[in-house]
């Protein structure tokens, strides 16, 4: 190996870094390396001045490595490896030690942030002596797209992502598309009709030349990665053929099964072939495989005789499919926090205590009361109502530490929507504080207050409990130091948000990370909110965080965006720090086989051969490797020890 | 070392880049202090680390190693931390048998989103190593 040429080049990054470390002193050691041939002290690296004196002190020393000395490698390291590429040499011989993050900024004792800052910067020059120079791996692009997930925000990115001319595989795990948008009666802060909005958009799917809809589907495996994954659908058989049903109805007026409705929310029942919705896409119907009594002619195949259409076929299977696309949008939604949590106000257990979203459905004209608001108990018009806010959110101790955000809004629209169906009835909130937002919002909750007359009190509710018919609401009204009693005929919960069953199911599947809440992880929470940390998927809707509809809309547009500039690229670089086996070391141990989690590795000849495709340079067979004989490329165990020795020199 | 100053333990950390040198970056970012006894090596996953760095640390005169990844589950290579934890629990077994204090090794699971838990580690670590002097028992001659 010929002695390299490095150059150190060590920022002071304003004050940030010079205030707490010597920065001269850094210099002045790093010159002291033998490997080093140049070392250069600037205010702000980062700066334009600062990355032409880099580019400039490479050509003009012939240095063939860079160490930069500065802030963390996820902020400057592709700016100064460009800067060494612009220079002539390889840019993976270009390194980051990073001495504010991991130092500066947390050290105030100048003597030893500096000794500290030192034992980083020598380290990485160790490091980066045994750097090779590699090229990055050009891999084609698959020109195709997955969202997963079919409510607002599926539909949305899926829409966008298609009008740039790139196919879309839009899954949902639902027999319908619509998503919880579907559910909702009207919308806040203009009281649009929620279906009005969102069913031609369904269409627009379901039409779109570039759109592949896959319902009643699961994403069961993916593999692969940027650019090009390989994902396994599993679609399950819904027994009815989507283009012959004619959706005449005539099946469920004589299936005998009948089972709750969950698209209702339980408030009513379907039969066990059924349609979720009138409007539902794909229009037609779907067989229960669970309710139904056996899709077989001889226990029942009433649905079979009376279809006209000749749709329904007891003999259709699941079946897996396999979709190659590039990158993925993961909007798979929210469920509202289980009521069973929610001990004091009966756990889910007292008739007419409803969710949010099962007012909605009382509400809606196409839900289970004909949008007449009757109670569930005995069908007959509430006439007192009371609304709950902020149930299972901002409760650290027992519940979901955040604030659901969309909730203090929901719940004046439904106060507003419940005046509107009973104009003699009296409504109240109960809030802790209302959080209105947003465009047009403080001006519709101050309506639903003084225009609608609801009774706003601030204040949480202890309990809940059946008494002469009615539902006792025990509070407390803070503001003025009373306890509240009301016996209301109807109570609405609002309850928290929380990550969808799918969300869950799909981070595990995605292997993609999670907020301490169970959110999806956005990559950076300002500069990258739709980016998960893996590359290539990205992220929209309530699945990241409460959200309202405008919010997730503009969210899934900017990951529709990402999408296509990412498949707008012909090729992409794939990172070269891959693993590379020494031949002459290796015994055939099979050792790193067992090791690798992406099945990179087989025996060959009896020597182990890496599959550059497929391996994404973790290093699991490095650390295994008894004989040294596999290394991630400029990560090698030679390489490791000399860094070791570096944290440690005295 | 000179008798008038106070023993500080020299660390070697191991941090995965995903979570755990995320979560130190945070800690940065967050501006809170801990003590400058770790000396960050970045790795690219837990699973990458040979329980021979470790030895080689303590060979090369650390008094503590300290290997932090992502929480079990979390791995970003899918299993890479799994693998760790089984290796490091040998290195904990390994040290115990030839007579260096186990707590001398020390493993976390930081995310990315705990940079109040990195510098916690680190606080704790080196509060628990003073009290055991310095490591001599593996370290090389040459390196003293």
């Amino acid at each position: 190996m010929t002695k390299k040429r490095t150059g150190v080049f060590v920022c002071h990054c304003g004050t940030n870094i010079a205030a707490t470390v010597d920065v001269a002193k850094v210099a002045k050691e790093m010159a002291g390396e033998n490997t080093v041939a140049f070392t250069q002290e600037y205010v702000y690296m980062c700066s334009e001045p600062g990355q032409e004196s880099v580019v400039q002190a490479i050509k003009d020393n012939k240095l063939d490595s860079v160490v930069v000395t500065c802030c963390s490698p996820n902020l400057h390291e592709k700016t100064f490896r460009d800067n060494a590429e612009r220079a002539g040499i390889n840019n993976f011989t270009c390194e980051i030690a990073n001495i504010r993050e991991q130092c500066s900024w947390v050290h105030n004792d100048k003597a030893k942030g500096t000794e500290k800052a030192i034992k980083i910067s020598r380290s990485v020059v160790r490091r980066v002596n045994r750097n090779q120079a590699l090229d990055a791996v050009a891999v084609n692009v698959t020109r195709r797209a997955m969202v997963i997930g079919g409510g607002i925000a599926g539909i949305q990115a899926a829409l966008d992502i298609a009008n740039a001319g790139i196919e879309v595989v839009l899954v949902e795990k639902q027999a319908t598309i619509g998503g919880r948008m579907l559910q909702l009666s009207e919308t806040f802060p203009t009281l649009d009709c929620s279906q009005c909005v969102l069913s031609p958009k369904m269409v627009e799917v379901k039409r779109h030349p570039k759109i592949k809809l896959m319902t009643y589907s699961d994403v069961q495996e993916v593999t692969g990665s940027v650019g090009n994954f390989r994902v396994k659908v599993h679609k399950r058989s819904t027994f009815v053929d989507p283009d012959k049903c004619k959706i005449c109805d005539h099946c469920t007026v004589v299936c005998p099964v009948v089972v709750p409705n969950e698209y209702e929310l339980n408030l009513t029942a379907r039969r066990a072939i059924y349609i979720p919705y009138a409007q539902a896409i794909p229009a037609s119907f779907t067989l229960d495989e669970d309710a139904c009594l056996g899709l077989n002619p001889v226990v029942c195949g009433k649905c079979k005789d009376v279809c006209e259409a000749g749709a329904i076929d007891y003999d259709m299977r699941s079946q897996t499919v396999v979709e190659d696309v590039g990158a993925i949008v993961v909007a798979t939604g929210f469920d509202l926090y289980d009521q069973a949590n929610m001990q004091e106000l009966g756990g889910g257990k007292i008739e007419d205590v409803l969710d949010g979203l099962q007012f909605e459905r009382l509400c809606s004209a196409s839900g289970a009361t004909q949008g007449h608001v009757l109670r569930p108990s005995d069908h007959k018009e509430p006439k007192e109502v009371v609304f709950i806010q902020c149930v299972g959110s901002r409760d650290p101790a027992k519940h979901c530490a955040y604030c659901s955000k969309i909730c203090c809004m929901y719940t004046a629209k439904h106060a507003r929507l419940y005046k509107k169906h009973v104009p003699d009835g009296r409504a109240y909130v109960f809030y802790i504080d209302i959080r209105s937002g947003g465009k047009g919002y403080e001006e519709f909750v101050q309506r639903t207050m003084e225009d609608d007359d609801t009774l706003y009190l601030r204040g949480r509710v202890s309990k809940l409990y059946r008494h002469n018919g009615k539902v006792r609401v025990l509070g407390t009204d803070t503001l003025t130091g009373q306890n509240v009693e009301i016996d209301a005929d109807m109570v609405v919960l609002a309850l928290a948000m929380v990550p969808s069953k799918g969300t869950t199911e799909i981070a595990k599947v995605l292997k993609i990370g999670r907020d301490k809440d169970g959110f999806m992880a956005e990559a950076h929470p300002k500069l990258r909110p739709v980016e998960s940390v893996t590359g290539g998927i990205y992220l929209a809707g309530a699945a990241q965080a409460p959200k309202d509809i405008p919010e997730t809309v503009a969210q899934a547009g900017a990951a529709a965006a990402k999408v296509i500039a990412l498949l707008s690229q012909a090729t992409l670089n794939r990172s070269p720090l891959i693993a590379k086996v020494r031949r002459s070391h290796c015994t055939g141990c099979g050792m790193c086989v067992e090791a690798c989690p992406f099945i990179a590795i087989r025996l060959e000849g009896g020597k182990a051969v890496v599959n550059e495709a497929l391996c994404e340079g973790c290093g699991s067979c490095s650390a295994t490797c008894l004989r040294a004989a596999i290394d991630v490329k400029n990560v090698t165990q030679l390489q490791i020890y000399e860094m070791i020795e570096a944290c440690l020199a005295v | 070392m000179s008798e008038q100053q106070v023993y500080e333990p020299r660390i070697v950390a191991f941090l995965c880049k995903w979570c755990s040198s995320a979560g130190s970056d945070l800690a940065g970012v967050s501006r809170i202090q801990y003590p400058a006894n770790a000396t960050p090596i970045t790795v690219p996953c837990t699973g990458a680390i040979s329980p021979m760095y470790i030895m080689s640390a303590f060979n090369k005169g650390a008094d503590g190693v300290l290997v932090s990844g992502c929480h079990i589950g979390d791995c970003h290579y899918i299993e890479g931390n799994y693998l760790a934890r089984r290796k490091m629990k040998l290195i904990m077994e390994l040290l115990e048998f030839i007579g260096v204090e186990p707590n001398r090794f020390r493993m976390s699971w930081v995310s990315a989103a705990e940079g109040a838990k990195f510098a916690k580690v680190v606080t704790d670590f080196v509060n628990d190593l003073k009290p055991l002097g310095p490591q001599d028992k593996l370290k090389k001659a040459e390196h003293t």
